[in-house]
């Protein structure tokens, strides 16, 4: 399956990953219109980029082979894509229980405000290459595929 | 007689996590799941949403429609098991079938506590509250008898749960806890406070420090209740939601050994060859003390399933050990506890931070240089990682000053444990 690496040394910390995420989830994939619409606040980007002086690195769900979020998911929301072996939130089930939130030992499931749902990375189903990956102008965010 | 090599008792989490304990293992041994409760797998804690109706019957499932078929499971539902017999390796059910197992696992839950000590607990408008059916007869009772006050006993999880979707229903309602403090298992004195101020934003009536003595009935129902203190409070209906206690009463009279909860070893084997017990029922080792204690509680249980049945399979996961955490939404506001909560002797530090006018509250627990539980209030996001640090022992004498910083995250912890927590093979980071 798809993995995505984080390599601290690259990344400037310019969070345009965050931004490209925001769009990729949003409904009209359009930037400028996302950030002056109502949407902006019902989408929580799956990868943040933490900083502290000189060091910063983006991360996302690492889609863990042994994933604590799926076990502790009390409706069965959080759940493991078939196919490509994603970890999902199926946000139509989920009631923001908070418990994937709880166990996430990474901190990559986050709380939507004004949707009461668990919001993480879902490796941008669809398409090739996430979307933070493909705009990182550092290659600081990288995918492999473990498969191949 | 019908033989099945893996036989599970119970249908909710622990015996979900064991049939995919089993699988991991064994791709296609049969396995036969029965289960008292009628309905297809179904998700328990969601009951209080689907009574305030913020869910509808159609999302009770836990599992897809498909999942039995897809994983060999030969479910008998609404079939209760009445008896186990070790010797012969079988176990009887109600309508008098005989089954015979190889392996057995015991993952019946909990049963709620209902006082011996209140009297007039048989008139009709007294529940509990832990199961699908519990919700449709509370949701029934209300619709046919115009309920419009309550009173919930209990102020722990599930009742305030109920307590919150009996506001959503717009009935007026008071929650009687006998400790000083509401959630007083898992929150602090500072937490619970928050908590009650929330659910007294929301309208309801909150006593601590008493329980109800008495029921008073009308005509066999319900129509209000007495304090010890003396108070009393009018209401048509009353929910017990002081607790659940293993529900042990299957093996009773068995060589299988119990203390409060069916005595499980770290691959969640009972004293008896053969026979696994898993979940609420279960009694497991406490992962911070060692002691075996059970704590019921959802990861918990589907982890042990997923032990035991992988176990039963022929496989060695083990179990590390329970952590006793919750994550509640009390009426709007988030919540997460971890652990020890309340430093009450020398051995312990706590670190806290606290906003009166937003409602956020953090609380780490320390144990010498390891964290040992946590409280987050208003703000949960990242809260797992603390958990992390819990289970896996990390000494935090390195970056302690930042664990109550708002910007606190991966990148405060030493690099080598952040790259044990984001490395699945691989990554640089």
């Amino acid at each position: 399956m798809k993995r995505i690496i984080a390599r601290e040394e690259y990344c400037l910390g310019c969070r345009l990953c965050e931004i490209h995420c925001l769009v990729q989830h949003s409904k009209s994939k359009k930037l400028i219109k996302v950030f002056r619409s109502e949407e902006r606040r019902a989408i929580v980007p799956g990868v943040q980029v933490e900083q502290s002086g000189q060091v910063s690195f983006a991360i996302q769900c690492r889609h863990c082979d042994e994933a604590p979020c799926i076990e502790a998911c009390m409706t069965g929301a959080m759940h493991r894509d078939p196919d490509t072996g994603a970890v999902i939130c199926n946000q139509d089930k989920c009631v923001g229980c908070w418990m994937c939130i709880m166990v996430c030992p990474v901190g990559a499931i986050r709380s939507g405000d004004e949707r009461h749902v668990a919001s993480k990375c879902d490796l941008c189903m669809g398409e090739e290459v996430p979307v933070c990956v493909a705009n990182c102008p550092n290659e600081a965010i990288i995918c492999e595929d473990d498969d191949e | 007689m019908s033989k099945a090599p893996y036989t599970i008792i119970g249908n909710s989490a622990a015996a979900v996590g064991a049939v995919a304990g089993i699988r991991e293992v064994d791709p296609d041994g049969p396995i036969t799941l029965i289960a008292k409760e009628p309905h297809h797998t179904y998700s328990r804690p969601l009951i209080s949403y689907l009574l305030g109706g913020k869910v509808d019957e159609s999302r009770m499932p836990y599992r897809p429609p498909d999942f039995y078929e897809k994983n060999n499971v030969r479910a008998m539902l609404g079939v209760e098991v009445t008896r186990i017999d070790a010797d012969k390796r079988c176990i009887e059910t109600a309508d008098g079938t005989s089954i015979e197992y190889d392996r057995l696992l015991i993952a019946v839950g909990g049963t709620p506590i209902v006082p011996l000590d209140v009297t007039g607990t048989d008139a009709e408008g007294v529940f509990t509250f832990t199961t699908w059916d519990d919700a449709r007869h509370i949701q029934r009772y209300i619709e046919t008898h115009e309920v419009t006050r309550t009173v919930v006993i209990g102020g722990g999880l599930i009742g305030l749960k109920s307590v919150e979707a009996l506001v959503e229903l717009g009935i007026t309602t008071t929650v009687v806890e006998l400790a000083d403090r509401i959630l007083s298992v898992t929150f602090d004195q500072t937490a619970s406070d928050l908590a009650r101020r929330s659910l007294e934003k929301a309208g309801v009536g909150v006593r601590c420090g008493t329980t109800v003595e008495r029921i008073r009935q009308q005509g066999g129902k319900v129509s209000g209740v007495v304090l010890r203190d003396g108070t009393e409070l009018a209401c048509s209906m009353v929910i017990f939601a002081v607790g659940v206690v293993p529900n042990t009463r299957i093996v009773n009279g068995e060589a299988i050994e119990t203390d409060r909860g069916i005595l499980v070893d770290d691959c969640q084997r009972t004293s008896v060859d053969g026979i696994y017990a898993a979940g609420d029922v279960a009694q497991a080792a406490d992962m911070l003390s060692g002691q075996k204690r059970p704590i019921p509680i959802f990861p918990n249980a589907y982890r042990q399933g997923l032990v035991a049945g992988n176990h039963m399979a022929g496989g060695n996961r083990r179990y590390e050990g329970g952590l006793a955490m919750n994550a509640v939404d009390i009426c709007g506001l988030k919540t997460i506890s971890v652990g020890v909560t309340v430093a009450d002797d020398d051995g312990y530090e706590a670190l806290t931070s606290l906003d009166e006018d937003t409602a956020v509250y953090k609380k780490i627990v320390l144990k010498g240089d390891r964290i040992v539980g946590a409280i987050f209030v208003g703000q949960i996001d990242r809260a797992g990682i603390i958990t992390g640090l819990i289970k896996n022992a990390v000494s935090v004498s390195g970056f302690k000053d930042l664990l109550l910083t708002e910007h606190f995250g991966l990148i405060s912890l030493p690099s080598e444990y952040r790259k044990h927590v984001v490395s699945g093979t691989g990554i640089e980071i």
